[in-house]
């Protein structure tokens, strides 16, 4: 017992070694050695010392055009998130509902999530051939039989886009309106992200629910409507704050995979993420310091709106 | 409660609404099956059903491309991260959940903390750390970097902190030294903790595209997504045989899911629950 008071510092540093030496190079180490970089104009052909450029790369970024289309593609994509998240809590409400076949139907919703991955995007990419893949042969035979003189979207090789935003230049014009390349990976991103994690968490969210909320609530002759708005919706606060902030983060580290697999950024650049322009600067130009500053952009970007949430977040749910 | 009409209507709506919804899932999945089974030509027909079955498909796929050194890689990439994932992890969640030492929140936190960095900040250092080291292009390069976790130290921490603390405090009474309570009474108990975090671990390794897609340089290295985008690249006009060798690559994971989804559904709800 005299050993409990030291406490157990040296076993505890056993135990903690073999994870924590891999932490230190793995993973604190490359986080400050890429903070050093993001200020110098390390290139991976030019050999030889680091070369400090103090704020060059930040002060580049600022004037990088691209950039500024990369941030709008990204935020743009985010679209999928709030339809993501409503379309996760409607799934878990109605698989709350105890019927029977639960366990088969989360089966089938979560396995677009635990498969996704390169196999998937290569079907979409077929999915979305617009003149053989199935989607755009079914759109068109609907147009046909309802005579409608539509045309079916060109998705992964379209600019087109909801807002009609034109490319090049800052404006709005009709030609832009439609679905394109960015809707087409928003789609595919909803279908495989809807019964996944978020819903798994909003179904145990939901049976954490106290039973005689409800029975307050049906004594005082609420409708489901009314149900739902006073009491589960409240009560899953904590976890659609928590969805909604775990999604704002990936959303800003998303599209790599996506535009690496299905667009090579494209048509016109319109599927470049940032995290694909962080890859494509490091592994194809060789820049190293643009791409890690950045990646440190990125990061405090994430950092602030992380911190933004939780402010909110502990303002209006008392928790 | 009697089941009243009102009810019997309502949840029959509910399993026809689901029913579709469940469709709508499964949809992109058949068409990817049937494409698989079909010829060239008839993959551009709307009709879903192939005329002509060709299963021979699946043999064209290990014929044009190494796709069993694909499937070896993956899962030996996989397993040896798996399996150093759990024991760095499952160790250090002991010295966080377990033990008591100075210090042991501040770590915690920094630990913690390292979670919200994009992973695209460490990627670089990462990289020239395999160039220094010589480990481009090598199993070595695959594994090591990708067996450290803080997410998993965390979950299992999670899954350690709800066993009662009077287990290993008997045990320490009993004179067992802090190596016999984590063998003989904590990793029992943490039996889920530790499959389910196997079982992320596993899919996350074997679904890996960034890492290995930039220290893969051979042939012989490549794994089942990277093995994929090249065969695409290549042969993305025989729409049948990517199909192919698409299904060949989830199937794997499939057979995974549905036998290991009970320690799954629960790992992922507890991981989310704030420590």
């Amino acid at each position: 017992m005299m050993k409990k008071n030291k406490g157990d510092l040296l076993p505890a540093l056993g135990f903690i070694a073999p994870n924590f030496i891999g932490f230190l190079i793995f993973t604190v180490g490359p986080v400050i050695f890429s903070l050093v970089v993001a200020f110098t104009s390390w290139n991976l052909e030019e050999p030889g010392p680091l070369k400090f450029v103090g704020f060059g790369n930040f002060i580049d970024l600022a004037h990088d055009e691209n950039f500024h289309l990369y941030m709008l593609n990204t935020i743009y994509m985010m679209i999928g998130i709030p339809i993501s998240i409503a379309g996760s809590l409607g799934l878990a409400l109605l698989l709350s509902q105890k019927l029977k076949g639960i366990v088969i139907y989360r089966t089938l919703f979560y396995l677009p999530s635990f498969t996704s991955g390169v196999a998937l995007m290569i079907l979409w990419i077929n999915l979305y051939n617009p003149e053989f893949g199935p989607i755009n042969s079914i759109l068109n035979s609907f147009f046909s039989a309802a005579h409608v003189a539509g045309h079916a979207p060109d998705w992964l090789l379209s600019t087109r886009n909801l807002f009609g935003m034109d490319v090049e230049h800052v404006r709005f014009t009709s030609k832009q309106f439609g679905l394109g390349a960015r809707d087409a990976i928003i789609i595919m991103g909803v279908w495989m992200g809807l019964g996944g994690n978020n819903m798994l968490l909003y179904l145990a969210a939901l049976t954490n629910v106290p039973e005689d909320l409800y029975e307050a609530a049906k004594i005082d002759g609420a409708a489901k409507w009314a149900l739902f708005k006073n009491v589960t919706w409240p009560q899953l606060a904590p976890t659609t704050f928590f969805i909604s902030v775990i999604s704002l983060i990936g959303g800003f580290q998303a599209g790599f995979e996506q535009a690496r697999v299905m667009t090579q950024g494209g048509p016109a650049n319109t599927t470049t993420t940032i995290s694909y322009y962080i890859y494509s600067q490091a592994f194809e130009q060789f820049k190293m310091g643009y791409a890690s500053a950045i990646s440190w952009v990125l990061f405090v970007i994430i950092s602030v709106m992380t911190i933004i949430n939780w402010k909110l977040g502990n303002r209006e749910s008392a928790y | 409660m009697a089941s009243t009409p009102k009810k019997r209507t309502f949840a029959a709506l509910n399993h026809t609404f689901l029913f579709v919804m469940s469709l709508t899932f499964l949809a992109p999945f058949l068409w990817m099956v049937l494409a698989s089974f079909k010829p060239l030509t008839e993959v551009e027909q709307l009709n879903p059903w192939p005329k002509h079955w060709m299963p021979q498909n699946y043999a064209e796929v290990f014929r044009q491309v190494p796709f069993a050194k694909y499937y070896f890689n993956s899962v030996f990439i996989a397993a040896w991260t798996t399996f150093l994932q759990v024991v760095t992890s499952a160790m250090a969640a002991f010295a966080f959940a377990r033990l008591k030492w100075p210090g042991r929140d501040t770590v915690f936190k920094l630990y913690l903390g390292t979670m919200m960095i994009p992973g695209v900040v460490t990627m670089i250092p990462n990289y020239a750390i395999m160039v220094k080291m010589h480990l481009l292009d090598s199993y070595l390069g695959l594994i090591v970097p990708a067996s450290f976790t803080a997410f998993g130290t965390f979950l299992l921490r999670q899954f350690m902190l709800t066993i009662p603390p009077a287990l290993d405090e008997a045990a320490a009474i009993d004179g067992a030294r802090p190596w016999t309570v984590f063998v003989d009474v904590i990793l029992p108990l943490a039996r889920p903790g530790l499959i389910t975090l196997a079982i992320l671990s596993f899919m996350g390794n074997y679904g890996s595209f960034f890492w290995p897609l930039i220290l893969i340089k051979s042939q012989y290295l490549r794994t089942l997504p990277i093995g994929m985008l090249f065969f695409d690249s290549t042969y993305g006009r025989e729409t049948n045989l990517i199909m192919a060798a698409s299904v060949m690559n989830i199937i794997p994971m499939i057979i995974l899911f549905v036998s290991t989804q009970k320690y799954l559904v629960s790992g992922i709800q507890l991981g989310a629950v704030k420590g």
